[in-house]
């Protein structure tokens, strides 16, 4: 491949990106792919529940406010919505806990398993 | 012309930073391909550190290589939540428990046993040093055998010498997380760093892709 026809590529942006991803791959070397999910503030906000440095309630504001919607196209990572649920009992909204919880073992079903452990334990003790 | 301008720029970066890769040994995979885990139980770290917040930084922050890497990981603050119901309060008495009983309780296919070996502020003479270090084996629940196993630091120091593989586009991350967040814990940027350093997949000796990766089989994130 000449010069002159590298920079003929490289003009388009999208094919710039290609002859990119070529020149990673020739070279043998990763750069770090896109991500799979959306994460909004998913860390920080397990942080700060560890800590107990925010209400739950705050904590729930925060993790609502990265949700997907009609308008929006994210997937949201594993335990995202399992999180959600746990601050949900924590304040006693336990339809919506149970909700989140359905909603991790259809987006993840290799979540099934602890996802009922949590939800048999919720109907013998009333609580998590 | 600003476009191609840009996309000059970007291919003068990849091919810069490329260049600086090292050859290395191949990693033994043969015990990690044969069990494929699908799932992830990140377990409470054994904190060797004297600060009490270390575990809580880096479980924070654990999930993100690794649901990247294509792996479903437990949530972790209901893992921490079942684990402390059942009395187990600390990541020592956690990490003792039998393989075979948290695949029971958690369904996953493979735990993370993680050591946090430093984290925190030592003021040195002339400057001071943040630094967290840390090493993790990943072990099948199913058979117990160790998958896989690495380590990894980051270090403020990093940014004064000329060894900084990597950690502009770490920082960047973090730099984001705290703007966005308004945190002001530098050690919780360096657990962050740590644990993508040592947990992200996409290289040799590094974890390799889970099954929900569009890279799965692959050890790097080449196209083939």
């Amino acid at each position: 491949m000449n010069g002159i026809y590298l920079m003929e590529l490289i003009k388009s942006q999208k094919l710039g990106f290609a002859v990119s991803i070529l020149i990673v791959v020739l070279s043998g070397c990763a750069t770090k792919p896109p991500n799979m999910y959306s994460w909004g503030s998913y860390e920080p906000q397990v942080y700060a529940h560890f800590k107990s440095t925010a209400s739950p309630e705050q904590q729930i504001a925060a993790l609502e406010k990265n949700l997907p919607s009609s308008s929006n196209n994210i997937s949201l990572p594993p335990g995202y919505h399992a999180h959600l649920g746990m601050l949900y009992g924590e304040v006693g909204r336990m339809d919506d806990m149970k909700k989140e919880f359905e909603t991790e073992k259809t987006l993840f079903p290799e979540s099934t398993p602890f996802m009922d452990f949590m939800l048999r334990k919720l109907n013998t003790k009333g609580a998590l | 012309m600003l476009n191609y301008l840009r996309s000059f720029v970007f291919v003068s970066l990849v091919a810069i930073l490329s260049t600086g890769c090292a050859t290395q040994k191949p990693y033994d995979y043969s015990a990690f391909r044969a069990a494929h885990p699908a799932s992830i139980l990140i377990m409470p770290p054994k904190n060797n550190s004297l600060d009490v917040t270390a575990s809580y930084a880096m479980l924070a922050q654990m999930t993100y290589p690794l649901a990247e890497a294509g792996y479903y990981v437990v949530p972790v603050a209901l893992m921490d939540m079942a684990f402390k119901e059942n009395g187990v309060s600390s990541g020592a008495e956690a990490q003792a428990i039998a393989p075979a009983k948290l695949r029971e309780i958690f369904g996953a296919d493979a735990a993370l046993y993680t050591e946090i070996t430093e984290y925190g502020v030592s003021y040195k003479i002339i400057s001071s040093e943040t630094a967290v270090a840390a090493n993790s084996r990943l072990v099948d629940l199913r058979t117990g055998a160790i998958l896989w196993s690495g380590k990894a630091r980051a270090s403020s120091a990093e940014n004064q010498g000329g060894n900084n593989g990597g950690l502009a586009g770490l920082l960047i991350k973090a730099i984001a997380d705290q703007v966005v967040n308004n945190l002001v814990d530098h050690t919780y940027t360096y657990a962050g760093i740590t644990s993508q350093r040592l947990l992200t997949a996409g290289a040799n000796g590094q974890l390799l892709y889970g099954p929900r990766s569009p890279y799965y089989g692959q050890l790097t994130p080449a196209m083939h």
